[in-house]
């Protein structure tokens, strides 16, 4: 079939200053996934055109990108999901380097503000495991998925045009050893997330939930942070 | 602009060796850790299914048959010295990552879940054995970002999207790397005391592959260019269950909990290839059962795949079949919401690429370029060895997939993957350290650059007419065809003389992009570069094997040939030339006996 491809083209070094489109009429399979048209511009029409990859499977979190107008994986959405026309664009809140790449500093200078690991530096008598019984595993499983993408963070309006607020992912990942039984840094998380720039930002509009490829329920999560912090 | 910089100890790549590597290296010198992704991009995170140690937190195993396992999945090719070492400190290092965080899966007496895996066998039944550790099927992504957490959490220094290119060394030392920093295009020299590689490997030189676009081989590659030898090339494992026409892994997971595979007959066609295990074989005897089922028109509909069953009423007939219990003596039953629990993202994955709901629909697929066996040769200190008598290169280790301990020898177990990079990465780590302790900073040359200048410049000034993707592609679908799961010697001969034709091509190369600026257009070229050179090196050492072992199976040279050919292979690239020399494997205890599932 054949696709109409829109893709956003930013390059200051080249004296692209001002982001344009480039259009392509791309004979596609419907099986085809977005970054394998990605690929077909690369490597047969414009070698210039930058973006990242890796796995190619929706695990590694390279590639999140707004893709007609919605956050999503290139790699894990298909061209029969979204018809002839596909308009590729950077995703938003960060500041675009070249093409697709933004600058990912800012989103993990966030992860990292969550002291994100566990801290427990007990460790059973006899050298085994700590034992956790499978409804406390359970208790933050969902939050364990997370392969920071970034696609949460920055679909969130509040992201946007707030710079102090940590946005979806790093609460995400709060989230994840808050609620796991053997971390003893609880509180410490919640007075980071309790203060300006945490969860209470969250106003709800559910963006995140929308935008994770995983499937993490997001907003939930934020929600069970701030209850925690009350 | 060059710019300088300096730390003790070097490590290239933040994967599960890299970071495992980088924590124990930190706690005894001023460690880096350099890597072309951000770390939690790296290819251990698409692991899935587990990492093996025999804990026996289900049913009774041992080290013993952990290691026995080991040295018959590599075909008597493993080092029976390096396989004893890392089946012995597999239970530590499992309780480690434990104690780390790592949220595994839990037994309902809260203990590490454990799930049965290809290979991995009670050694007095025979039967399978649960000894796969794992969370969920997503056990290396917990790894990665474990791993990570606590590389935060003791502050390793990380220069991220840093892509090395170029290994230094003086008077036979490691003395740093060179790399391209992406955002600007800049060259940066790390002066090092010691250096760590932990790269990966380079199934992207096939076409079907489960592997990440990362994985090009530039360890190896590097290595190779700098005189040093790659060991056992000719053993890449394909695994036998790929997404169709897209080689994306489903886990073996998949079959350990009970799905089995299926020819176009309905027929569970594994149980004529290995009658005790049967879908639970290695994988290299999987992958073959495929091709030959396939090529005596036994493929889905007259196609190149078979289907892998994990319909819950599939699975509780075959378990009945073969008298499957629990560990409690039940009868093994399971239904669709107990599968999704233990292995959401391949529900996810066949979803989202086939459009077929695996709990309702078989999945269509077939065998994908999977994993490196060979690379970087090392001993069991991950020190990197120069020579067919294992001379030490002082300063250099390296350790994961782009080294060769052989702890895997011609076929690697399942979730042996998972074990090697955190043993032999943490024993990097210390060793690195260590060293750097007791030794000084050995000067660089005058223009350390100067390698990597050449090789970019000859990229940016091609005369043209070339494009990466022609030659890549020509490449990939070549191996696939001639140096894949089945092998003669006219294929191979076919595919050297391919690979030779497109490495003069590619000297013609002339990239789009001549900016500064994440110029992934002239890195990519550089990856294909590499990926030749391993590719070159592959061939040659594959078609010099005249016996068929483990993965290498040779359809002129059909059997195992101890006598001749129980020996590692060593290769070293001089210009055009591919040169081999051989070393004896260690054996300790295990005399190589006919292999049989």
């Amino acid at each position: 079939m054949l696709v109409f491809l829109k893709i956003y083209r930013y390059n200051p070094e080249d004296g692209r200053t001002t982001p344009s489109f480039d259009t392509y009429n791309i004979d596609a399979q419907p099986t085809d996934r977005v970054l394998d048209l990605l690929e077909h511009v690369k490597g047969y029409i414009d070698g210039t055109l930058a973006f990242r990859r890796s796995c190619a499977h929706g695990v590694c979190g390279s590639d999140a990108m707004r893709i007609n107008g919605r956050n999503l994986l290139a790699c894990k959405v298909l061209v029969k999901d979204l018809g002839r026309e596909i308009t590729v664009e950077p995703i938003l809140g960060l500041p675009v380097l070249k093409d697709m790449i933004v600058d990912m500093e800012p989103f993990f200078n966030s992860y990292k503000a969550m002291m994100p690991y566990l801290v427990n530096d007990e460790i059973p008598a006899d050298g085994k495991e700590r034992l956790q019984s499978p409804e406390d595993r359970e208790r933050f499983d969902d939050t364990t998925k997370c392969i920071m993408c970034a696609a949460c963070t920055t679909s969130c309006p509040v992201f946007w045009s707030d710079d102090q607020y940590v946005g979806p992912a790093a609460i995400v990942t709060a989230h994840r050893f808050i609620f796991d039984s053997r971390d003893t840094a609880a509180k410490d998380r919640l007075q980071i997330l309790g203060d300006h720039g945490g969860a209470f930002r969250c106003r709800t509009a559910f963006n995140c939930t929308e935008a994770c490829p995983r499937e993490i329920h997001v907003t939930q999560a934020i929600a069970e942070v701030k209850q925690a912090i009350r | 602009m060059v710019q300088h910089h300096q730390h003790e100890v070097v490590i290239v790549g933040a994967g599960g060796a890299g970071l495992m590597a980088a924590l124990y290296a930190s706690r005894g010198a001023d460690t880096a850790v350099l890597s072309k992704l951000y770390p939690t991009r790296s290819h251990t995170g698409t692991a899935q299914g587990g990492i093996g140690a025999a804990l026996g937190n289900l049913e009774p195993d041992k080290v013993e048959w952990h290691t026995f396992d080991s040295v018959k999945g590599s075909d008597y090719l493993g080092d029976q010295d390096a396989i004893e070492y890392m089946c012995a400190q597999a239970v530590p290092v499992v309780y480690e990552l434990e104690h780390m965080g790592l949220p595994f899966s839990r037994t309902k007496e809260g203990r590490i879940a454990q799930r049965r895996f290809g290979g991995h066998t009670n050694n007095e039944t025979k039967q399978p054995v649960m000894r796969s550790c794992y969370a969920a099927d997503r056990t290396g992504h917990m790894i990665l970002q474990t791993l990570y957490q606590q590389c935060i959490k003791n502050k390793v220094h990380f220069y991220d999207e840093f892509h090395v290119l170029d290994l230094l060394m003086r008077d036979g030392v490691a003395n740093g790397v060179v790399a391209v920093e992406l955002a600007t295009g800049d060259l940066h020299v790390f002066h090092a005391k010691a250096v760590v590689f932990a790269t990966g490997g380079h199934g992207r030189i096939w076409e079907l592959t489960s592997n990440a676009y990362a994985y090009t081989g530039d360890g190896v590659a590097i290595t190779l260019r700098r005189g040093l030898p790659a060991q056992d090339l000719e053993f890449f494992q394909f695994h036998p269950t790929g997404i169709y026409r897209m080689g994306i892994l489903i886990t073996e997971g998949v079959r350990g909990e009970g799905g089995i595979l299926v020819n176009n007959k309905g027929e569970r066609f594994m149980e004529r290839y290995a009658p005790t295990v049967k879908d639970l074989a290695s994988r290299d005897v999987v992958s073959r059962a495929i091709y030959l089922e396939v090529r005596a028109g036994n493929g889905i509909n007259g196609k190149r795949y078979v289907y892998l069953d994990m319909r819950p009423e599939v699975v509780n007939k075959y378990a009945e079949a073969d008298g499957r219990t629990t560990p409690d003596g039940k009868p093994y039953r399971v239904t669709g919401e107990q599968l999704l629990a233990k292995v959401p993202d391949i529900v996810d994955f066949a979803r989202t690429y086939l459009g077929v709901d695996p709990i309702k629909e078989p999945m269509p697929i077939q065998p994908t370029a999977h994993y490196a066996m060979g690379g970087i040769p090392t001993n069991m200190h991950a020190e990197v060895l120069a020579d067919a008598k294992s001379t030490l290169v002082p300063g250099l280790y390296a350790a994961g997939e782009v080294a060769c301990v052989s702890v895997h020898g011609a076929n690697r177990l399942g979730t042996n993957s998972l074990l090697d990079i955190v043993v032999f990465g943490k024993e990097a780590g210390k060793r690195a350290a260590e060293y750097a302790k007791g030794a000084q900073f050995k000067p660089l040359d005058d223009d350390p650059t100067a390698f990597t200048r050449e090789q970019l410049n000859r990229l940016l000034s091609g005369s043209g007419g070339e494009r990466i993707v022609h030659i890549g592609e020509e490449m990939k679908l070549k191996m696939m065809d001639d140096v894949g799961v089945f092998r003669t010697a006219e294929g191979m001969k076919s595919a050297e003389e391919k690979v030779r034709e497109l490495r003069q091509r590619f000297a013609k190369i002339s990239v789009d992009d001549h900016g500064r600026k994440f110029n992934t257009d002239l890195l990519n070229a550089w990856e294909l570069g590499c990926m030749l050179d391993v590719a070159l090196a592959t061939t040659i050492s594959a078609e010099a094997r005249q016996e068929s072992r483990g993965a290498h199976a040779r359809e002129d040279f059909p059997k195992r040939d101890d006598p001749n050919w129980m020996k590692h292979s060593l290769a070293w690239l001089d210009g055009d030339q591919v040169k081999l020399d051989y070393k004896p494997v260690v054996v300790t205890k295990y005399q190589p006996m006919e292999r049989v599932y």
